[in-house]
């Protein structure tokens, strides 16, 4: 029996925004009347470490979306995408942004960075649907390359039980009143981009 | 009293935990904590609220200031991680017999799989162990419920009530309806009672009788507590404590199970309860993070209640280390009715191909900097005790050999040299770290005459667990400029012989600084000051510019150094676009290619 309306994962590097995206579904679902659950650890996220949030619309249980039970993993970072492609289920879609963010490990010349195909091929044999798309460059014609994780957002917006209002809603409430048509815009172009 | 309004309902577990409050609040939180968000929510509030909000020193500090406040008849808290208890652990244990005054509540937040911690203790034992009650929340709405319940039960018993969140509560959010406010006034006043406040042995005796005699009453009230509920049927039992009560529910739901279920939020257990289960079942589950707790008692009752009854629990079913979640109670459960498990899934690629993502020092991080200065002047034999802070982190550089506690560098060093070391010692530590239990260390070692150097990396903040101020900083946790202690003068007081103080970033003097430190033939001190660059870059604008030119010889010295500023390609050194302009990296290129430019 299904215990949650929808299981999302957020990947990313510390510093992308991997929490806000959580905090404004958050926001919207309250304003829906739904029940939900979030749940990440903090700490390390500034320090460059990987980062990943559970988020459970509809949900009663616990906030940890668990290992195949992902309806979506929305991945901020491509190699980030494949490190926690575990929690996809197989019906699940995976949103990837394409824009790598190197490690240390990558930049002093201690570990090699995947080519985006590498990452891409073993996520189609786990899920339905892989989405790949330059969420910066996409941000980029919205005013501000910040506003990436809200392209990730507007293009999660397809797959989730929560209304357009209500998310932009709850986006109006954590970005600030100057960068909101940005956002607003970004949020639409992300939307668009999975059409 | 705490104004709950003002607490926005889809929030941190944490910052949802003070809607029972009372005038009290002090919080000690080493590291990247699951409990920080408490006391800064409540600073936030202070400016509408009659209540007293401080950072203080360390954890022994705020549990003895939230007793006094309790004493005084105002509702106190002092909040904690787990490993934190163990430095509180003394007014704690005594703390039960003497009792309270208003409602006293140790928030004690506890990191199965250390997340964020040395270590995975499971502070219910100590509830145990000082026979005070202790409340799990499984969810933050729970802990904000609990937060209310635990100030009433706290009163009604004369005991300190245990919070004990774990982190998928302290760093969860949910929808809570944080509008119930409960306001208390108390007298203000402190009421003399040395019977009950001086703890002499005479008065210790009959406290403790006092203190076991009420269990029984403590156990019969949190029979009724609304996060303690049995479900009879079937023939299958369940037991689950916390969020581990989440997990079983979800369990029982996606396996859709007709079993007996006991959520436990409350402890002592609820012995009732059990042994009702007990009593109809002919096997039983009992699901819980970390220790057997629940398991021992079901144990001792199912002797009397019920003996042939088959109990699961640690041995073969559920892990005692570590994290559960949601699969592992399934699976666990699974198993116990002969129904199919679920595996975990495993992506070989992931495992194969990713480089390591882990977490490191910022780049332009001052620690980097003094710790390669402190290895150039003390070299690769000496020993480098280290301590708690983000300057762990820096273990790829060969400076951090040890780390144990908060303080335990000092004293650690100390002992090594007393073991019979001889080659030079020197350990460092933060000045939050130093200040919270390395003052103690450093004046041990200069009475027992250790031939140490010791290092405070003064970023002058709190750096780890998101730049709380220390009293290192001149301001409190509500903002207000205070007294601003001198490490150089708090260094001497405590006898250390030499006291030096030097910028990392001038890598040259800092060098013959560590130099200075390792020929001294006592205790010296090298305080090595610059704010932490986090929070620099916050405010900062005309920093430099570096960028490598034509004379790098490709030798990697500046990448081995480790910044995440610097990259290597094409045989090449590069700057790339997270430099903050610090420039140590221009002072150790042999072939001086690393140069400022305009930006």
């Amino acid at each position: 029996m299904k215990t949650s309306e929808c299981d999302i994962v957020i990947v990313g590097v510390g510093g992308q925004g991997v929490i806000l995206i959580s905090d404004v579904i958050g926001r919207a679902a309250v304003k829906a009347g739904k029940p939900v659950r979030g749940a990440e650890t903090h700490g390390m996220a500034q320090r460059g470490g990987s980062v990943i949030n559970h988020t459970r619309i509809g949900c009663r249980f616990s906030p940890m979306v668990s290992s195949g039970g992902a309806d979506v993993l929305l991945a901020l970072e491509p190699a980030e995408a494949l490190r926690f492609a575990h929690f996809l289920s197989p019906e699940g879609v995976a949103l990837v942004n394409t824009t790598a963010v190197l490690p240390v490990t990558v930049t002093t010349g201690k570990s090699r960075y995947p080519a985006l195909q590498e990452i891409l091929a073993p996520l189609r044999e786990i899920c339905k649907t892989v989405a790949p798309m330059d969420a910066i460059a996409i941000a980029k014609q919205a005013g501000t390359a910040q506003a990436m994780n809200v392209v990730m957002l507007g293009a999660l917006s397809r797959y989730i039980p929560l209304s357009e209002d209500l998310l932009l809603a709850a986006l109006a409430e954590v970005v600030p009143p100057r960068y909101l048509e940005a956002n607003k815009k970004a949020f639409a172009l992300g939307k668009a981009e999975v059409e | 009293m705490v104004v709950c309004e003002r607490i926005p309902p889809w929030k941190c577990g944490d910052c949802q935990r003070f809607t029972g409050g009372g005038r009290g609040g002090c919080g000690r939180l080493p590291r990247h904590t699951p409990s920080s968000e408490i006391i800064e929510a409540l600073a936030d509030l202070k400016g509408d609220l009659p209540l007293h909000v401080e950072w203080s020193v360390n954890e022994k500090v705020a549990l003895e200031v939230a007793a006094g406040a309790s004493w005084t008849d105002a509702r106190a808290a002092a909040t904690m991680k787990h490993v934190g208890l163990n430095v509180a652990a003394d007014p704690f244990m005594t703390l039960a017999y003497l009792g309270v005054g208003a409602g006293l509540m140790v928030i004690c937040a506890d990191d199965p799989f250390c997340h964020s911690s040395q270590n995975e203790q499971d502070s219910r034992r100590y509830a145990e162990f000082a026979a005070i009650p202790c409340l799990d929340p499984a969810d933050p709405k729970e802990a904000k419920e609990m937060a209310v319940y635990g100030f009433e039960l706290s009163e009604k018993f004369n005991v300190p009530v245990m919070l004990r969140p774990t982190t998928r509560v302290s760093h969860a959010r949910a929808d809570v309806d944080a509008s119930e406010a409960r306001p208390r006034r108390g007298r203000q006043q402190f009421i003399k009672n040395p019977a009950r406040r001086v703890v002499l042995p005479v008065h210790a005796r009959p406290l403790h009788t006092e203190l076991l005699k009420k269990q029984a009453a403590i156990e019969e009230a949190l029979q009724s507590a609304p996060w303690n509920r049995l479900e009879l049927k079937g023939d299958a039992g369940i037991i689950a404590s916390g969020l581990s009560g989440l997990y079983a529910e979800e369990a029982i739901q996606d396996l859709d199970l007709d079993v007996s279920f006991l959520r436990i939020g409350a402890y002592p257990a609820p012995s009732r309860m059990i042994r009702q289960l007990l009593e109809n079942v002919s096997r039983v589950m009992v699901v819980e993070e970390l220790e057997p707790v629940v398991e021992e008692q079901v144990e001792r009752l199912a002797r009397k209640v019920n003996p042939a009854v088959e109990i699961l629990g640690k041995i073969g079913s559920i892990p005692r280390e570590g994290e559960l979640d949601f699969l592992v109670v399934r699976n666990a459960v699974a198993r116990m009715l002969g129904r199919a498990e679920k595996p975990a899934l495993r992506v070989a690629a992931a495992e194969k191909i990713l480089p390591p993502r882990p977490p490191a020092l910022c780049p332009g991080c001052s620690h980097r900097a003094t710790y390669y200065a402190m290895r150039k002047a003390f070299g690769k034999k000496a020993i480098y005790p280290s301590d708690i802070g983000c300057y762990t982190m820096a273990i790829g550089m060969g400076t951090v050999d040890t780390c144990l506690c908060m303080g335990a560098s000092i004293t650690l060093a100390s002992g090594i040299r007393f073991g019979g070391e001889t080659e030079g010692i020197c350990c460092s530590l933060g000045d939050s770290t130093f200040l919270h239990a390395g003052m103690t260390g450093l004046l041990n070692a200069a009475y027992n005459k250790a031939r140490i150097t010791v290092t405070i990396l003064d970023n002058s903040s709190t750096a780890m667990t998101g730049h709380q101020p220390n009293p290192g900083t001149g301001m409190t946790a509500t903002g207000e400029s205070t007294v601003q202690v001198s490490l150089e003068a708090l260094a001497k007081a405590l006898g250390a012989g030499l006291v030096e103080t030097v910028d990392p970033y001038d890598l040259d003097k800092a060098i013959e600084c560590f130099q200075k430190a390792k020929e001294f033939p006592g205790l010296s001190v090298v305080i090595a000051r610059q704010p932490c660059v986090i929070k620099a870059r916050r405010g900062e604008a005309g920093r430099k510019s570096f960028a490598v030119g034509e004379d790098c010889a490709g030798c990697q010295i500046c990448v081995d150094f480790g910044c995440s500023a610097i990259e290597f390609e094409n045989e090449r050194a590069r700057i790339n676009a997270l430099c903050t302009g610090c420039g140590v990296c221009a002072k150790i290129c042999p072939s001086a290619a690393i140069q400022e430019v305009r930006r």
